[in-house]
């Protein structure tokens, strides 16, 4: 968007940057004070592990972590318990997105669809997933179908709701426009509530995003060969404290490349979205 | 007024009527209308008599409770093709995710008649007609107010509309920011031979840019007044409203709104 960035009419409004960039100054008004924050914990850490403060069977340095950490990536065991993990999270986490959307879409746009749709919709929700995982277990086994079964379950829900509510918000004069313009039925939906209601449907894939990364390992922690819970667990039970670690290391860094990855692909997508926001207060 | 005088929208004894608290209230009691082809017209009356309803029931926007709009030969009963809208909010009319480009190409896109090039073609003419060269790759929240209402414009005109209906379109700009618009719409008006129906409360507005004035009255309302106004061209923004004939027809509408408002017998008092 650099194009938009050089506006020499002094009537236009010139692009924001969807975050403030901060500007350099002392270190303690920047990112970098938290990132060393975070140092600072993992040096305690240490200190405490190496004065004993707790079992040490259950505490290891962090120095022993990290190395463990690095020889296990290195070796490709974690990647292999990676991948299966990953496989199952997005089949569940894309199916689900995809069913929230279109359920989201019909129950805002068809009155019959909401009155239909919204009782179950509040009945099956508060419904906190590990609570259905052995029912599951019954009808779908414990292979890889049940578990993207229960992301992508879980899953449907923020998507679901946000986009209802996305679609109940698109202005009505933008609906209005396009039916001067002859535009109706399904064109309406594809061309002005889909791409009016689509902030709405990012934060509720944001949410999702966060619910199939936790019903994942659940699921892989209670019915799983492989997998990263299931690493983690296994870890656990077999005193291999520093591997256990580890793993949860490697999720943590999962989910923030994740949501690192998923603002981008929102700041791209939406960027027309904050301009517009910001004209308007 | 050499053109001839075929009517292109007729509105035959339209009512509105409104559910309100402690019953119904009456917006439009049988209006009469007929929108001759090539005219600009102004529909004035005080604010909330109903004249942005009837312009909603004349897009097909609105259903009358009771009453008929004709559009050539056809009844109105969703929005014609070739009628085509300009509402006053053009920061919510135009579609944010959309550039300046995308948004005037709207219409072209989704008539599915004309191939990628024209659409292309056409789209970089509006653009030029409405001035905004160079803003084509714009956000509309890019622009200033007056320039997201030059890409409405541009957006219906680029369909080729019969009819434009444009509703309080310059309410929300500054004075002179207006001033352009009317020299803008009064242009593409006599050169795209368009038929306008343009509602304000601005009878000055109304007087300068008309070849004929409606005024409602208070609601429910009805037709107060209809004048056409006989002003030579090309108009021009001061010496058109310097003419007595201009004073005249100022004086005389807004004798009728202030009578309607009661306000002339309070300056009396």
């Amino acid at each position: 968007m650099t194009d938009i960035a050089r506006i020499d009419n002094p009537a236009a409004v010139p692009a924001t940057p969807a975050r403030r960039r901060g500007k350099l100054g002392p270190f303690w008004n920047t990112r970098l004070l938290g990132v060393a924050f975070i140092g600072v914990l993992l040096i305690l850490w240490e200190i405490a592990a190496a004065n004993a403060i707790f079992p040490p069977m259950s505490f290891p340095r962090m120095s022993s972590i990290l190395s463990t950490w690095w020889q296990l990536l290195a070796s490709g065991e974690l990647l292999g318990e990676l991948l299966p993990s990953m496989w199952r999270m997005f089949a569940g986490y894309f199916i689900g997105v995809a069913l929230g959307v279109a359920i989201g879409l019909v129950m805002g746009y068809v009155r019959f669809f909401y009155n239909l749709l919204e009782p179950i919709t509040e009945v099956l929700r508060p419904i906190p997933s590990p609570a259905y995982l052995p029912i599951m277990i019954l009808f779908l086994g414990i292979d890889d179908e049940m578990k993207i079964f229960m992301i992508a379950f879980a899953s449907v829900f923020p998507v679901l709701l946000n986009t209802y509510s996305g679609v109940r918000s698109v202005d009505p004069i933008q609906l209005q426009t396009a039916r001067t313009f002859g535009v109706s039925g399904r064109k309406l939906l594809t061309q002005i509530v889909l791409p009016a209601s689509s902030p709405y449907i990012f934060t509720g894939m944001r949410i999702s995003l966060a619910v199939a990364l936790i019903v994942m390992v659940i699921s892989e922690m209670v019915a799983a060969s492989n997998g990263i819970g299931y690493f983690i667990l296994s870890a656990q039970r077999g005193f291999k404290i520093r591997d256990m670690f580890a793993g949860v290391l490697t999720l943590a860094v999962l989910g923030y490349i994740l949501n690192r990855l998923f603002l981008l692909i929102e700041n791209r997508v939406l960027a027309w979205h904050y301009g517009y926001t910001q004209q308007r207060t | 007024m050499s053109q001839s005088c075929r009517t292109v929208l007729r509105v035959c004894s339209v009512h509105k009527s409104f559910a309100a608290a402690g019953g119904t209230t009456v917006a439009l009691n049988g209006i009469d209308l007929d929108i001759e082809a090539g005219g600009f017209v102004s529909i004035i009356g005080p604010s909330g008599c109903g004249k942005s309803t009837l312009l909603q029931i004349m897009a097909g926007l609105a259903t009358p409770t009771s009453g008929e709009v004709f559009f050539g030969s056809s009844r109105v009963q969703g929005p014609p093709a070739d009628v085509l809208y300009v509402f006053q909010q053009y920061t919510r009319s135009l579609f944010p995710w959309k550039t300046v480009e995308r948004n005037v190409a709207f219409g072209l896109e989704n008539k599915g008649t004309m191939s990628r090039a024209e659409i292309a073609g056409r789209t970089r003419e509006l653009i030029g007609l409405v001035k905004l060269t160079g803003f084509e790759r714009h956000y509309p929240w890019q622009l200033s107010g007056g320039m997201q209402q030059r890409v409405a414009i541009a957006r219906a005109l680029a369909c080729r509309p019969a009819v434009l209906l444009m509703d309080e379109p310059f309410s929300a700009v500054d004075a002179l920011t207006r001033v352009g618009l009317q020299e803008l719409v009064r242009s593409l008006w006599r050169e795209l031979n368009l038929t306008v129906v343009f509602v304000t409360h601005d009878v000055d507005e109304g007087v300068y840019l008309s070849t004929r004035v409606v005024v409602l009255s208070r609601a429910p309302a009805a037709i107060a007044l209809d004048v056409p106004i006989e002003l030579p061209t090309p108009r021009d923004q001061i010496a058109t409203r310097a003419l007595p004939a201009y004073l005249d027809y100022r004086a005389r509408l807004l004798g009728q709104l202030f009578a309607d408002e009661g306000l002339k017998s309070m300056e009396a008092a």
